[in-house]
């Protein structure tokens, strides 16, 4: 779903960047979601230069062979500057190619994370269309034949050899694929996740290699439109359920504490798919973290429900700040969690918490 | 008894305090006396050795300053990077980017496109690099404007640059402004963004994104370097050795110790010789300080004897004199440091750091004071001047005391001077020092054998002139004169010791004009020659005055060549090539170049290969032909004939030499090939200028105004042939103006010679002449036996002087000028210049003579001949 981080910096910075434009420059058209036009697979595996912003977003639990969890994010971005279409040069920055990854695990104490950014250009970074295929240096994310994922992310202090392959359809969010953001109808995007993605590979920490084995999720959405203006952050929760069901749910926070949107859907073992409209979900916090990098105060512990249904989030470690303010400078809480229903665990799944330090500005 | 010995202890005591203190009395008062006595000769001495020192802490301080700057300056364009990989032209295709960013053992790439971009309307350009914000960020981030809060993608937009403050006061612009600049004919109009707050003080400089910059000024696909992070603990001597093969391609991989190397290589002979002028200075200065210590020596003679006499020990005496000496020295030292620090500060406040050279574009540097050259200076300025004050005072301290009370000693007292194997000596050295070659790139040896030659023919002057003038007085047709020219040869061929000073002053004065004097005319008639010869063409276009983006596409170049009463157009391209990392570019230029006649087109030397060789050759190595500057044999030992490969274009080629040609423009070496070739390979074609032939009947004003009519028209600049020419000769004549200023300077020391040994004579042969007047001599004659001493001195002294000159002359233009700037010249003599010289100093020195003499014969006949002890 929307998440995501640089959603409000990017959408900013566009805004921004509008009226800047020389008129006499080829602005990029910019697509927009159509409502009617869901997207269509296979082709939409690939990315949409035409509109603005555009993610990748996997995260998962992972099990070392002595058994220990460990969390994982590998996250792509990719936005269309507004850089002036005509220019031929390889180096033009039309598109900018942004890469997160992190590795939370709790013998460390706080999140382990990287990130990278170029210009799309050169062979050196890429968001291909057609099929997922995205690059940036020698950190790549690309769907192979069989529909499984290969990712490989050599980071400052880890490195991630993964394979993550699809065990369920990918889960259509909103109106068969296209997500409403807030009331307005051009407050949108086109989203699809692959949940219950089974995940083999290695994870390099400290120079020594293991071999793990996981679950996962994965994220897919684009979109031209921007928040609210009055929207100051947003939770999201992508959750794979131990029953074989999958739950997302997110909620649009303002600046004055109050909330602009919020949506959930699961999807049980069989396809079927229920929806939550806004004034059917609701966070609730259980616990407070304060942040010792940033001062900001997360709710890690929090309480999702959904119609009649509810889930308690149990953070797999507080500390899983993801700190980027020396690169793309989104400062966020993005963590593994456990689920649990009336204290029974019922599965796993990542919580991503932004816009609590001050707004977002890439 | 005990009493007795105390008092005695006592008194031995007391006598020894008071002779310390009364030594240091008497040290003030003869300290004091004599320069009460002669003021001027004192100040002069001063100004002499406080010129030298001026000149060479100032050239010091003004080096120093615009180096330390300029080296910033670079430092801050490629901030934190290891390494920094560029082309052997001044760019490079980008997709090596890609190919760096894959090496192992990179860890950060920031790539770089630089340009020098056309200003219009100003006569220098603005640079501008091309950054890719992301990469430079980890790198060299200096180099990342600041954008408005609002608009934070401007580090990324295509219309945007950011500019230094310096930049932004030179063009008047600021944030939100537009600017336009120059891309070949078309104007490019930029939003200023915002500022680059990093910069150095000065430095001009701008920032855009490199994929806009690519594009709007029409370098896409190239880049200009790459800086490079390396991977922690990798080898980077063999990174930087096995990159070109790894990459496969002919780059130039550069730390920063290179560039620096680069730019003092650009500057060093440039510098040096600046400093061998200030070396000139000082050498003039411990002249004067010789002169008037020998000649206050000589004149104190019998009471220095006296001093002796009355306790003063030898040491003492020596010391006395050398602190003399010493004492002139250290204030000429420390005016010196003060007039160089004033000069530093105004030259660069007015010149900036190359002094007009071109050396270190771009920056703005203040002079600092630099503590440990004004030492060196120091030490130089007063050294010197004890050394010239060595000879007089150790010949004063170990005068036999006896001979030296008495008057008439004078001219034992300068016999050292008189021994001929030292001269001998340093004349032999000096000319086998002519055939050694340079060091580190500088003509030291040169320099050493200008010095001993000089040297030398001062020492040998005695000798010579005794027997020159001894030869003289005994083959003196009696017929031809009276008793005067006897009298006058006679005293000349006698006492040849008392007139060494002047003959050292008018030999070593004469000789360095006339050595000056030859060598810049030869360079002036060679330079005048040359622009003659390349400048053959009725009317010269460029698109722009500087800068590197202002080229002619073409379409604009047909438009020239079609326009009305062009009968035909020859077109240049001018680009650089990296043939040694250490060294500055080499220019690569192409034009139409005639391989039966190179010499049509170049000012060809003689060693041009025979068209059949030349063909021959080009057959056999499938290569093309190129003709080197002079500089590209010293530097890179090309040579006629030799086969080469050179990396024009994408791949490297073989060339061979075709023939050698002068260039007096490009010390650092450049390169011709043929228009067609460099196209060919390349795929470059734009040109940087045009030289039209005119058709017959046709003006310059008239193909002016057609050219002026073209749409492009107005970006055009014109000269004529004799324009560049009168421009280029102002400018040679302004950059030789200081060596004007030291040619006087050596004819006011050769005067000074005259005076001293004048001034001296009169009080040694006041009795002389009185007794010369007692028996009849009259007053007018005496005159007249004075002038024609100095005449017949400044004559010979002049003769020998032109003699060393020519030789001196000689080292500077085949020797020094070769090895400093890597270019031949023909000698020329200005025989007008030199023969008024010499006869306005033969006549100045007979006045001199005549002058300092005056006093001789003012007082009473009588007395002076009773003035004997």
């Amino acid at each position: 779903m929307m998440r995501h981080v640089l959603r409000l910096a990017l959408a900013a910075v566009l805004v921004a960047l509008l009226p800047v434009l020389p008129a006499s420059a080829a602005v990029p058209p910019v697509a927009e979601v159509v409502p009617g036009q869901p997207p269509s697979l296979p082709q939409d595996f690939g990315a949409h230069p035409a509109f603005r912003t555009e993610w990748w977003y996997a995260t998962g639990w992972l099990k070392t062979p002595d058994g220990k969890p460990l969390g994982f994010q590998i996250t792509f971005f990719r936005s269309a500057t507004g850089h002036d279409a005509a220019n031929p040069s390889q180096f033009a920055p039309k598109q900018l190619i942004i890469a997160h990854a992190a590795l939370s695990d709790p013998a460390v104490g706080k999140l382990q994370h990287d990130q990278k950014v170029a210009r799309e250009g050169l062979g050196i970074a890429y968001a291909k269309v057609g099929n997922t295929d995205v690059r940036l240096e020698d950190w790549r994310f690309q769907r192979q034949p069989n529909g499984s994922y290969k990712a490989s992310i050599t980071a400052r202090e880890f490195t991630l050899d993964l394979v993550l392959a699809p065990t369920q359809s990918p889960m259509l969010q909103g109106d068969n694929g296209i997500s409403k953001k807030g009331p307005k109808p051009l407050q949108a995007s086109y989203y699809y996740s692959e949940p219950h993605l089974s995940v083999t590979g290695s994870v390099v920490r400290a120079g020594k290699a293991a071999a793990v084995t996981g679950s996962a999720w994965l994220d897919h959405e684009w979109s031209s439109s921007y928040l609210d203006p009055n929207a100051s952050g947003w939770d999201w929760l992508g959750a794979n359920l131990d029953d074989g069901s999958a739950l997302m749910a997110f909620r649009i926070r303002d600046n004055r504490g109050g909330v602009l949107w919020s949506h959930a859907a699961l999807r049980d073992a069989s396809g079927k798919i229920m929806q939550f409209s806004p004034e059917q979900v609701r966070f609730t916090t259980l616990r407070n973290w304060r942040s010792p990098h940033t001062d900001a105060v997360y709710p890690v512990a929090t309480q999702i429900q959904a119609g009649q249904l509810s889930w308690q989030l149990t953070p797999l470690q507080d500390d899983q700040e993801l700190d980027s303010r020396q690169s793309t400078g989104a400062v966020y809480w993005e963590g593994a969690v456990g689920i649990t229903r009336e204290g029974r665990p019922v599965g796993r799944g990542y919580l991503e918490l932004t816009g609590y330090v001050k707004p977002l500005k890439l | 008894m005990n009493r007795t010995m105390n008092k005695a202890t006592n008194n031995t005591t007391s006598n020894t305090v008071s002779s310390k203190t009364g030594v240091r009395q008497l040290s003030r008062w003869l300290l004091g006396g004599e320069w009460r006595a002669h003021p001027l000769r004192a100040l002069v001495a001063i100004a002499a050795i406080a010129l030298g020192v001026a000149l060479g802490f100032a050239i010091d301080l003004i080096n120093g300053a615009a180096f330390n700057e300029f080296s910033a300056a670079v430092k801050s364009l490629s901030g934190q990077s290891d390494l920094q990989v560029r082309g052997v032209q001044s760019t490079f295709d980008e997709n090596l980017y890609a190919r760096l960013r894959g090496t192992p053992g990179v860890a950060l790439a920031s790539p770089v496109v630089e340009i020098d971009a056309v200003v219009p309307g100003e006569k220098n350009a603005l640079k501008v690099l091309g950054i890719d914000v992301f990469q430079a960020a980890q790198i060299a981030p200096d180099l990342i404007g600041v954008a408005a809060d609002d608009r934070r993608f401007d580090t990324l937009a295509d219309d945007a640059i950011f500019l230094s403050p310096a930049a932004m006061t030179w063009m008047k612009v600021k944030a939100g402004d537009t600017l336009t600049l120059r891309a070949g004919t078309q104007p490019v109009t930029l939003r200023v963004a915002g500022g680059l707050v990093r910069s150095r003080p000065g430095q001009r400089l701008g920032v855009m994104d490199i994929g806009a910059l690519q594009w709007r000024f029409e370098r896409l696909g190239k880049l200009s370097w790459v800086d490079l992070k390396l991977v922690r603990g990798i080898d980077r001597a063999r990174f930087r050795k096995d990159l070109p093969a790894l990459l496969g391609a002919p780059v130039v991989v550069t730390e920063l110790a290179d560039q620096e190397a680069r730019t003092d290589n650009m500057s060093r002979a440039y510098r040096v010789n600046l400093n061998v002028l200030a070396l000139v200075a000082l050498f003039t200065g411990a002249f004067l300080v010789f002169s008037t210590q020998a000649l206050s020596v000589i004149r104190r003679r019998p009471q220095l004897a006296l001093l002796r006499v009355v306790g003063l020990t030898r040491r003492q005496l020596l010391l006395q004199i050398l602190l003399e000496g010493g004492l002139l020295g250290v204030a000429g030292a420390l005016l010196g440091l003060a007039g160089g620090y004033a000069m530093a500060a105004a030259a660069l406040h007015f010149f900036g750091g190359d002094l007009g050279g071109g050396y270190f574009p771009g920056v703005q540097p203040s002079a600092q004071f630099d503590p440990v050259s004004a030492l060196i200076f120091f030490l130089l300025g007063s050294g010197i001047a004890v050394l010239g004050s060595l000879a007089p005072a150790w010949e004063a301290a170990n005068a036999p005391l006896a001979p030296a009370l008495k008057a008439g000693s004078e001219d034992a007292a300068l016999s050292r001077l008189g021994r001929p194997w030292p001269g001998l000596a340093c004349l032999v050295i000096g000319a086998l020092m002519t055939q050694a070659p340079p060091v580190l790139g500088l003509p030291l040896f040169g320099y050493f054998a200008v010095a001993l030659i000089l040297v030398g023919g001062i020492a040998l002057m005695p000798r010579l002139a005794a027997l020159v003038f001894s030869a003289l007085a005994r083959h003196w047709p009696p017929r031809l004169g009276g008793a005067l020219p006897t009298l006058a040869l006679g005293r000349l061929a006698n006492a040849p010791n008392q007139a060494s000073i002047a003959l050292g002053g008018v030999l070593s004065s004469f000789s360095l004009m006339v050595a000056m004097a030859i060598m810049v005319a030869s360079f002036r008639v060679s330079v005048d020659d040359w622009l003659e010869h390349i400048l053959s063409a009725d009317l010269y276009v460029r698109s722009a005055m500087s800068g590197d983006t202002g080229a002619l596409k073409p379409a604009e170049q047909r438009a020239i060549a079609a326009a009305a009463g062009v009968a035909q157009a020859d077109f240049l391209r001018v680009s650089q090539l990296v043939l040694d990392v250490g060294r500055p570019a080499v220019a690569l230029i192409a034009r139409e170049v005639d391989l039966a006649d190179p010499a049509r087109a170049l000012p060809m030397t003689d060693a041009v290969l025979p068209a059949a060789t030349l063909d021959a050759l080009l057959k056999a190595n499938r290569a093309l032909p190129t003709w080197a500057s002079e500089a590209m044999v010293d530097l890179y030992g090309y040579a006629p004939g030799k086969v080469i490969t050179l990396p024009v274009g994408t791949q490297m080629q073989r060339f061979v030499i075709a023939g050698i040609w002068r260039d007096y423009a490009r010390q650092s070496g450049a390169l011709q090939m043929r228009l067609a070739d460099y196209q060919a390979l390349t795929g470059d074609h734009d040109i940087n200028d045009a030289a039209l032939r005119l058709q017959p009947g046709a003006s310059s004003a008239q193909v002016t105004a057609a050219l002026r009519a073209l749409p492009f028209g107005a970006l055009l600049t014109f000269a004529e042939p004799g324009e560049i020419r009168a421009i280029s000769l102002k400018i040679f004549d302004r950059s030789f103006a200081v060596t004007y200023l030291l040619e006087a300077v050596a004819i006011i020391i050769g005067l000074f010679g005259v005076a001293a040994t004048f001034s001296a004579q009169t009080l040694a042969r006041a009795r002389e002449f009185g007794m010369l007047r007692h028996i009849g001599v009259t007053r007018r004659q005496i005159l007249g036996l004075l002038a024609a001493e100095g005449g017949m001195l400044a004559a010979i002294g002049i003769a020998a002087g032109f003699a060393i000159g020519f030789c001196i002359s000689l080292i500077l233009v085949f020797i020094v000028n070769p090895q400093s700037f890597h270019w031949t010249m023909r000698l020329h003599v200005p025989w007008m210049g030199l023969i008024t010289v010499a006869l306005v100093l033969l006549v100045s020195a007979a006045l001199t003579a005549l002058v300092s003499g005056r006093v001789a014969v003012s007082g009473s006949a009588l007395r002076a001949v009773r003035e004997d002890w």
